[in-house]
């Protein structure tokens, strides 16, 4: 089967093209050693199949991003068969650029000129068969978009003869320096002399480090600076030779995207719009009163029934239960609701079915409790990520995202950072895992790293139970505050938690220049439908998979944990043989079905979380709590499987420290539980806050670890744990002495003018940690 | 005639590029993005917050901060 490898610009319908090609074939996976997408699949529209790679979107073949060296290295190590290069006709002169430089190699070259059909409504057009000409490639007319051309595109491609040696639009201009420089690689026994010849010309990083280049470089060029030469040349032959191919059509009105962009990124109403999209995704993904429509009756005095009194059969009442209860959900409630009912009827199932085949209580706990609600819990944000997912490819798809970058990098610069940043951080409120894979729009290595670490502080969905029901529980305890004011604020600590990191890190490990921001601004479209969903697929494909192999492992160890002693005793009982014989009790306890776990104090978990609470002490949750205080300490541990674990740990224990059965999965019976956890094991106010603190800037739940993982670069995952751990820390603890003794915070402000005096004098090179240590040692 | 650098622009100039300046690999980023010299550009806009700069340049839109844009030198119209 031949191979072709698909090449061109961003944004020129390179994965429209790809995917009209490869259909259902399509598999994504990763580059080796870094994490940009490769995808490959199978060709089957003609009476040969050939197999396409997709290499990444690049504007030319420097070595510069990573993109770049990806596809380079990729046709000139891999050989492919041929080069597909798209060109977008609506922007000739630039996409003909990278196609100058990719004729250089000996590889055959076929262009499909995509997006004939805009071009044909500007009034403007672009002759085909002259472009063949001048360029001495097969050219042929295609819309990606509607499918058309890409038989014939295909037909041509695979009748290419294989061989084809490089030709260049420089030969004209520098043919002596070329040919000097060819005559190097060419004694060397190189394949694509002349590609070589041009890249070392350019003073390309790459070809300088191969030996005897320099020199080379020198005899041909003479010291002369080339590279301004090299690309000027380029752009001058197209302009003459191939611009020529264009004729353009009456000189242009304002487009419809000129107009679109004029209120998108206006002096002023920029930002507000940006909000307000921005706030319109979370609250089509998230809310649970849709356009405020259940608020806003109610205020007119005219409230909406609740669901329960409306009267209606059980079937009836699940069926609108999933859109409706005193107010219409958001679609991303809606489809959540739907992905409960599936998971909790197959929990059901499964429960139903143990009992036939006659399994032991246990075999049910094990299997419903554990390994499908571990995976069901994970499973639920599916349908809430996935939304986040499509309102931001629509982003992307667009060109939007492009202009937020643009209107926003004045203020992210002042971190260290770029406007691309941004995106990913705020995304982190929806969920973590989403978040991480959109750092790939960052080019800057160093910049990913600070931005996926601060990510988890961007406190995400599971983690707005615990800041509401622990917040809820201090206010019913201690009778302070209030639950809106402490969610926000711990929201905001969150984020200047995240600032103040990117800050620190920008300083000392993750230094480096703030990435240049030379981009393109794409014209703005409508996102392909079907693209949007492949997309989607590919997502979806690659978080079931991780649901059902990491969280399924560490479900089971955390439920072993919890269910049996040290000395390996089950712990979990039948919690009606347990209370039946105090009718007062087991009156109260009517909601229990099957096993509980009155006896958790003698759980490993329990063990462990009262080995690891003296850890906790100077954070106010560690050894001055009294008979069940390892709780808090078991809890952030069983909240690194998933957060809503922390309030479901305090459940299960909230039944034995309060003596009644409480319904942790209702809103009110969270508060509850926290309020019982609180009150029962004397923690103190500023000992809440700080574990809520604790829990938002710690170590994220394992799903998110693994995609951190995969997305950072390789051997940074061990030092990014170590920092989630180390912040969490410090931060906590500064909250729980500041507020429990305010006189300490002279401490930490001590503390922090000697931390940010001591980075400024190392990075003004007054002071070097590193080299006063090794001297000491040598003394 | 007149050259002034692509930082100091105000919003409608345009002009053509006399020289491209600059460190390694910014001045590497700008010429694969069309920036070369000979290039005629238009400056487009700014950002709401006056940084970074939008130009048309080989008939596309380009974004570049004013610290970048300071390294193209330009011919008036």
């Amino acid at each position: 089967m031949k191979n072709f490898a698909l090449a061109g610009n961003p944004n020129c319908g390179k994965t429209t093209l790809f995917n009209a090609l490869t259909g259902s074939t399509a598999h994504v996976g990763n580059w080796p050693g870094v994490t940009v997408d490769k995808r490959e699949g199978i060709y089957k529209g003609g009476a040969e199949h050939a197999s396409i790679v997709d290499l990444p979107g690049i504007y030319s073949l420097s070595p510069y991003t990573p993109e770049e060296v990806i596809s380079r290295n990729y046709i000139l190590d891999e050989k492919p068969y041929g080069i597909i290069n798209i060109v977008d006709a609506t922007n000739l002169e630039r996409n003909l650029y990278l196609t100058t430089q990719l004729l250089e190699m000996d590889v055959p070259v076929i262009v499909a000129l995509n997006m004939m059909d805009a071009v044909e409504k500007a009034g403007d057009k672009v002759d085909a068969k002259k472009l063949e000409k001048v360029l001495g490639v097969p050219v042929v007319e295609i819309s990606a978009l509607r499918g058309t051309g890409i038989k014939q595109l295909m037909e041509r491609a695979v009748a290419m003869p294989a061989e084809r040696k490089g030709t260049s639009v420089l030969k004209g201009a520098l043919g002596a320096e070329i040919a000097a420089a060819q005559a190097f690689y060419e004694q060397e026994g190189q394949s694509s002399p002349l590609f070589h010849a041009i890249k070392l010309l350019e003073s390309d990083e790459l070809e300088l480090q191969k030996k005897g280049a320099k020199e080379a470089l020198a005899r041909a060029a003479g010291g002369a600076d080339m590279e301004a030469v090299i690309a000027d040349e380029r752009y001058k032959y197209i302009s003459s030779n191939l611009a020529s191919a264009k004729v353009k059509g009456e000189e242009g009105q304002l487009t419809k995207s000129d107009k679109i962009d004029r209120v998108l990124t206006h002096r002023v109403w920029a930002i507000p719009i940006f909000l307000v999209i921005l706030f319109a995704i979370f609250h089509l993904t998230f809310s649970e009163d849709l356009f405020y429509i259940g608020a806003i009756a109610e205020a007119a005095g005219n409230p909406l029934p609740a669901l329960g009194d409306l009267g209606l059969s059980a079937g009836g009442e699940m069926a609108l239960g999933l859109i409706y209860d005193g107010a219409v959900f958001s679609p991303g409630v809606i489809l959540t609701n739907l992905m409960g009912l599936l998971t909790d009827n197959i929990t059901l199932g499964f429960s139903m079915l143990i009992e036939v085949c006659g399994g032991a209580a246990w075999v049910d706990s094990l299997v419903c409790d554990a390994v499908l609600g571990g995976i069901f819990a994970v499973m639920g944000f599916l349908p809430q990520i996935l939304c986040l997912f499509l309102f931001f490819s629509i982003l992307e798809d667009t060109g939007y995202m492009a202009r937020i970058a643009f209107v926003l990098d004045r203020i992210f610069r002042r971190f260290g950072l770029s406007g691309r940043a941004f995106m990913p951080m705020i995304m982190g409120f929806g969920c973590s895992i989403p978040a991480t894979i959109n750092t790939r729009t960052l080019a800057d290595d160093k910049e990913r790293t600070a931005t996926i670490r601060v990510i988890p502080f961007f406190s995400c969905g599971a983690k707005l139970p615990i800041l509401t029901s622990m917040a809820g529980g201090l206010l019913s305890v201690f009778g302070v505050g209030n639950v809106d004011a402490i969610t926000y604020a711990m929201y905001i600590a969150g984020v200047c938690v995240a600032i103040l990191s990117v800050l620190l890190m920008r300083n000392t490990t993750q230094r480096g220049e703030t990435p240049p921001f030379i981009m393109e601004l794409p014209a703005y479209h409508l996102p392909g439908f079907k693209n949007l969903m492949l997309h989607l697929w590919d997502k979806t494909k690659h978080f079931v998979k991780k649901a059902f192999t990491i969280i399924f492992a560490s479900t089971v160890v955390i439920w072993i944990l919890q269910s049996f002693s040290w000395g390996w005793e089950f712990l979990l009982q039948d919690a009606q043989e347990l209370f039946e014989a105090d009718p007062v009790k087991w009156a109260s306890l009517q909601d229990i079905e099957g096993l509980v776990n009155v006896r958790a104090n003698e759980s490993i978990l329990g063990g462990i979380g009262m080995l690891i609470q003296p850890l906790f002490t100077p954070l106010g949750f560690g050894s001055q709590l009294t008979a069940f205080g390892w709780v808090f300490a078991a809890a952030a541990l069983t909240g690194l499987v998933a957060k809503e674990n922390v309030i479901a740990t305090f459940g299960a224990l909230a039944a034995i420290v309060a003596g009644q059965y409480i319904d942790w999965e209702a809103e009110e019976g969270a508060v509850e539980a926290a309020a019982a956890m609180i009150g029962g094991t004397g923690i103190s106010i500023p000992g809440v806050i700080s574990f809520i603190i604790f829990n938002m800037t710690t170590i994220p739940c394992f799903a998110a670890c693994a995609t951190a993982r995969a997305e950072l670069p390789e051997g940074k995952f061990k030092w990014t744990l170590l920092f989630w751990i180390c912040t969490s820390y410090i931060v906590s603890c500064a909250f729980y002495t500041i507020g429990s003794w305010w006189w300490t915070c002279f401490i930490w402000l001590a503390v922090a003018a000697a931390v940010i005096a001591l980075i400024v004098l190392r990075n003004l090179g007054k002071f070097d940690i590193v080299k006063i240590f090794r001297r000491k040692k040598r003394e | 005639m007149a050259t002034k650098f692509l930082s100091e622009f105000t919003v409608g100039e345009s002009g053509k590029i006399v020289r491209v300046t600059g460190e390694g690999r910014i001045r590497r980023r700008l010429f694969d993005m069309g920036v070369t010299p000979g290039a005629e550009l238009t400056m487009r806009k700014k950002a709401p917050l006056g940084d970074p700069i939008e130009i048309t340049i080989r008939g596309y839109e380009l974004t570049l901060r004013k610290v970048e844009a300071a390294c193209v030198e330009v011919e008036l119209k």
